[in-house]
């Protein structure tokens, strides 16, 4: 192993079932349900799909996700808002915090 | 890998036959005004290769001998063939059902601007390709300003009646991937197509096809170039839907190159692979009997019309 992450480590997920395989197909029979067209898409649960796997730093949902949102027929234009609205959330929930550094700060200081 | 043939033979089909015959697809000749990234016969403007008249009259002997249902004429861009108005003309007169795969910016070419009067005068039924409602991804696959050329192509046609309700005159429009990825589902493509093109520009078609760029020709060179060539490869083959096959366009259409050569389909062609040693080898020696339940030439290529909802020129083979 020359990385923390390796390409080809996505296509081995499965190995994750190796132990535990109940708790493994439980979720994968969820994680297929929760993708699969419903009220939402399947083009824009991808989109939303790419967003978070931004927030979460994630490389190999990075990598699924971009594929999976081409291959829902989405652009770049659109996988681009996404990863706004992702750091948009992220830039936000960071300055809410300054509330609360605020706060803390009131409460120590005279 | 395990070769298509195998796969095949796991689900028990020990040959791949051909049934239920319908198409003669026809190419005149890999010339063509634009020179697309992805194209699996590396046509373009520059190539030679055309189909000349005698070859075109024993087309139209073939047709009528046998009375085809349906005529598919393809290229390049086949109405750069000096004989394409020839051919539709002749084919009309036959009542076969005529389908051309246009290009699209191929009306704006001098000398052919009466080609959306052409097509409609003689009914026949196109399809466009236009791999996405974007300027910018479509001109980077297919080339510098093809997309507003496309869609002042598509204008064209909707003034004559292509693509609108009741006309009878079918406007398709054909998508294929921009990379190394497969196509999205058809109809939920379809649905974002008619809902942009109409949108945006006041565009109208019937139905939206969508095609999986096979690993040759120019598509191969960008997949080995860019490393991507064993990872689509895999993607193909874990890919594989036995739902598919029986719908394989190449069980129930036969086709003819510019130099009236047979094949099972257009990609067999690109790859110099022709029908089967024994069966008939050329327009001339045309026998439906025999060619209609012919065994099919089989590659891995193959892969690229089963993976996940299949692949045609007629778009997606199973259910979605």
């Amino acid at each position: 192993m020359t990385h923390y992450y390796e390409e080809n480590d996505l296509e081995r997920f499965n190995e994750i079932g190796k132990y535990r395989p109940d708790l493994y197909d439980n979720f994968m029979t969820y994680y297929q349900g929760v993708m699969s067209a419903g009220a939402l898409s399947v083009r824009e649960k991808a989109l939303i799909a790419l967003a978070v796997a931004h927030a979460v730093q994630c490389p190999y949902c990075i990598d699924a996700y971009t594929r999976g949102s081409l291959e829902a027929g989405s652009n770049l234009e659109e996988m681009t808002e996404a990863i706004h609205v992702a750091s948009a959330i992220r830039g936000g929930a960071t300055l809410i915090h300054g509330i609360q550094a605020a706060n803390a700060a009131a409460k120590i200081t005279l | 890998m395990l070769p298509f043939a195998r796969q095949l033979e796991h689900l028990g089909y020990a040959s791949l036959q051909a049934e239920n015959f319908s198409t003669l697809q026809v190419n005149l000749g890999w010339r063509c005004n634009q020179a697309c990234k992805h194209c699996h016969l590396m046509a373009g403007p520059q190539r030679p290769e055309q189909m000349q008249r005698d070859t075109i009259d024993a087309v139209i002997r073939v047709v009528e001998r046998w009375t085809i249902p349906c005529v598919d004429l393809t290229g390049g861009a086949p109405e750069l063939n000096p004989d394409y108005e020839y051919l539709v003309e002749r084919l009309d007169r036959l009542g076969t059902h005529i389908l051309t795969r246009c290009n699209l910016t191929i009306l704006l070419e001098p000398g052919k601007e009466h080609l959306a009067e052409f097509y409609r005068d003689h009914r026949v039924e196109l399809v466009g390709s236009l791999p996405y409602y974007q300027e910018d991804l479509v001109d980077r696959l297919r080339g510098a300003g093809v997309f507003q050329k496309s869609l002042e192509a598509l204008r064209r046609l909707n003034r004559v009646g292509y693509g609108e309700p009741d006309s009878g005159l079918r406007l398709n429009l054909m998508y294929n991937p921009a990379g190394a990825y497969l196509p999205p589902e058809q109809g939920a493509l379809e649905e974002l197509f008619r809902r942009e093109l109409t949108n945006r520009y006041g565009i109208h078609f019937n139905q939206l096809l969508t095609l999986l760029n096979m690993p040759i020709g120019r598509f191969k060179e960008f997949l080995e170039r860019s490393r991507n060539y064993e990872r689509y490869m895999g993607k193909l083959v874990s890919g594989f839907n036995p739902a598919t096959v029986p719908g394989l366009m190449c069980r129930s259409l036969i086709s003819v190159a510019w130099d009236g050569r047979l094949y099972d389909c257009d990609f067999n062609q690109a790859m110099d692979l022709p029908l089967l040693a024994g069966l008939p080898q050329t327009i001339e020696d045309f026998d439906l009997p025999t060619l209609a339940t012919r065994p099919i030439r089989l590659g891995d290529h193959c892969y690229g019309c089963t993976a996940g909802g299949g692949s045609s020129c007629g778009g997606r083979l199973a259910p979605e």
